[in-house]
């Protein structure tokens, strides 16, 4: 199945029954796809909406509502749609929002890129606030984190960011697609606006003009993000048991990393790799106690240096980091990034 | 003795806090006294914008999802297609509706989006303390139109019921004002009518009200309330700008 694809499937089988987007490649895919199977879901709705704007707005109306709702778009649609993520994270509103993200800044491209990184582990929005985000690197990922995504986004009554690119969207894998979730089996809302039916009324807002109040209101949700910070981090590890080098690549970069360094290995170049899978919460320890054995890291990203600030963070200063990036959507064969870590790692005279 | 008159259940007890002779004291009543006597406290959801009646949640006592400036027919619309059977009404000024929202307002109507809209044109931003909006009219003063509205400098105000009433999608609107009891009584009806027809399904409605504003156009409530008969009304006419149903029997 094409990424895109895979990722409209994935929410449907996880209780997705709304859909409100705007046409930006690369993602048009996944519109296209809930156009089709939505209606013929029990209470789907799929709108068009005139813009990215209006379409995250109809995202929190449907959230409000009580429903499990997605929108997705691509670098420049995501920037428009800031305004309505931080809304959705002030009123503790569950959503999914996909970012197929492409070339930038500006309009830039639609090849794959990575360079959404800080606006999507950031908040280009207003206020204080974070989202959990996802960055997938394969087809089966799509499908299980935008899965576990909608469950996250209920649980914390928070929005999840998944972040692809323009290549996973695009690509082609075999897919083992998660268990269609019955909508009776989905945890019951007790603060949706449904209509005051045998109930006091409820109201859902983000107007604190007490400071003390919002300042309460803050630590809240502080609260909240620190049990995320605690409960929800994930990474994985390619060769790093011996690595004198780690690698540390995310998404698409990191598939790219993982030939390159199994390349390597046949070379009997000790490289590894750690790949973050939330970029936020960022595995931050999991780095910091490589730092203790591992004293070279080299950062690899398709862009001009963002993730390696996180990475830096997590170091410390206990070891060196080494950053490639090649922004504007070009991709590196597995072969060209073997050479770049190959040489960084003779320079360093670690063989 | 027989009580006749008190205050809707459908509002809280909380005093409200708009200043002397503002107009969303009474829509809000309004609105309140239609949703009792249609029953409709426990179905009904409403959507309040930013502006002065961003409060509005704690003086209905009914369901309320706050929109950010100028996104109420977007939430409204998520919230509508999530729960059809219950009626839903968004509360917007004219800088909200008219000016930033002007794209949600019209792809609402183009759609045929089944919610209600109250559409509340003072002619100028209230809460930020009385700029220039899209519906002040030409030679009107306001804190950023100092000299008077110009249609060289600042340009025309805009009809924006008048531009929707063309959408097909919109089935009901009309302009009222709540500066005399039977303009009063007018708006009530053209409420309680907008949402009997979203109740059966017609589509996009819309309510325009004139409200004075005396604190922003520096006018005693009387003379604010005169304003809106001699110089508001006859850039915005008030009546029927549209009514596919065409229900005789609440034509004004």
């Amino acid at each position: 199945m094409r990424g895109n694809h895979v990722v409209g499937e994935a929410a449907i089988r996880a209780g997705c029954r709304y859909y409100f987007g705007y046409p930006i490649t690369p993602q048009n895919e996944i519109p296209e796809y809930m156009s089709e199977k939505l209606p013929e879901a029990e209470g789907g709705v799929f709108i068009q909406a005139e813009s990215e704007i209006a379409s995250i707005h109809m995202v929190i109306g449907a959230s409000m509502a009580g429903g499990r709702v997605m929108t997705s778009s691509s670098g420049p649609g995501i920037s428009l749609k800031q305004e309505g993520i931080s809304f959705l994270c002030a009123l503790e509103l569950p959503a999914v929002i996909v970012n197929m993200s492409r070339g930038g800044p500006g309009l830039g491209n639609i090849a794959p890129s990575q360079s959404d990184y800080f606006q999507a582990t950031r908040g280009g929005g207003h206020g204080d606030y974070r989202t959990i985000v996802f960055g997938p690197n394969s087809c089966q990922e799509l499908a299980d984190l935008t899965y576990e995504g909608f469950n996250l986004a209920d649980k914390y009554r928070t929005p999840v960011l998944i972040l692809g690119d323009g290549m996973l969207g695009q690509m082609m894998e075999p897919v083992e697609l998660p268990q269609e979730i019955p909508l009776k089996k989905l945890p019951a809302k007790d603060w949706a606006l449904t209509g005051a039916k045998g109930r006091p009324s409820r109201f859902i807002r983000s107007l604190i003009l007490d400071p003390i109040k919002e300042e309460e209101h803050n630590w809240k949700l502080m609260r909240k993000y620190e049990k995320i910070i605690r409960e929800e981090v994930k990474w994985e590890t390619y060769f790093a048991d011996d690595a004198k080098m780690m690698v540390i690549a995310f998404g698409i970069a990191a598939r790219i990393a993982k030939g390159a360094i199994k390349r390597l290995r046949e070379e009997g170049v000790k490289v590894g790799l750690l790949r973050p899978i939330t970029l936020w919460p960022f595995p931050f320890k999991a780095i910091k106690d490589f730092s203790k054995k591992v004293k070279h890291f080299f950062v690899f990203e398709m862009n001009m240096g963002q993730m390696v600030e996180d990475v830096k963070l997590g170091i410390e200063g206990n070891a060196e980091v080494h950053f490639y990036g090649r922004p504007g959507g070009v991709i590196l064969t597995p072969l060209e990034i073997a050479r770049v870590i190959s040489s960084q790692y003779y320079q360093k005279r670690l063989g | 003795m027989k009580k006749i008159f008190s205050r809707p259940k459908s509002l809280k007890t909380t005093p409200f806090h708009y200043c002397p002779g503002c107009g969303h004291s009474i829509i809000h009543r309004l609105i309140g006294e239609v949703i009792d006597e249609m029953n409709l406290q426990e179905k009904i959801i409403g959507v309040p914008p930013a502006g002065c009646a961003v409060l509005a949640y704690n003086y209905f006592d009914i369901d309320m999802g706050e929109a950010s400036h100028g996104r109420a027919a977007a939430v409204a619309t998520g919230l509508k297609r999530a729960v059809p059977d219950r009626v839903v009404f968004t509360y917007q000024g004219d800088g909200d509706m008219a000016a930033i929202g002007t794209a949600e307002s019209i792809h609402a109507a183009a759609r045929g989006e089944n919610i209600t809209t109250i559409f509340v044109n003072n002619g100028v931003y209230g809460m930020t303390g009385g700029q220039m909006a899209p519906t002040t009219i030409l030679g009107q003063n306001t804190t950023t139109s100092p000299r008077g509205r110009k249609e060289k400098v600042e340009g025309f105000p805009i009809n924006l019921s008048e531009m929707l009433a063309i959408a097909p999608g919109s089935s009901y609107i009309e302009r009222t004002a709540v500066n005399t009891p039977a303009n009063i009584l007018k708006t009530k009806k053209a409420i309680a009518k907008a949402f009997r027809l979203q109740i059966q399904g017609y589509g996009f409605t819309l309510v325009e009200v004139l409200s004075a504003c005396p604190t922003n156009w520096k006018m005693d409530p009387l003379k604010a309330s005169k304003w809106i008969d001699e110089v508001m009304a006859s850039h915005f006419p008030l009546g029927v700008l549209k009514d596919t149903p065409g229900d005789k029997k609440d034509a004004h």
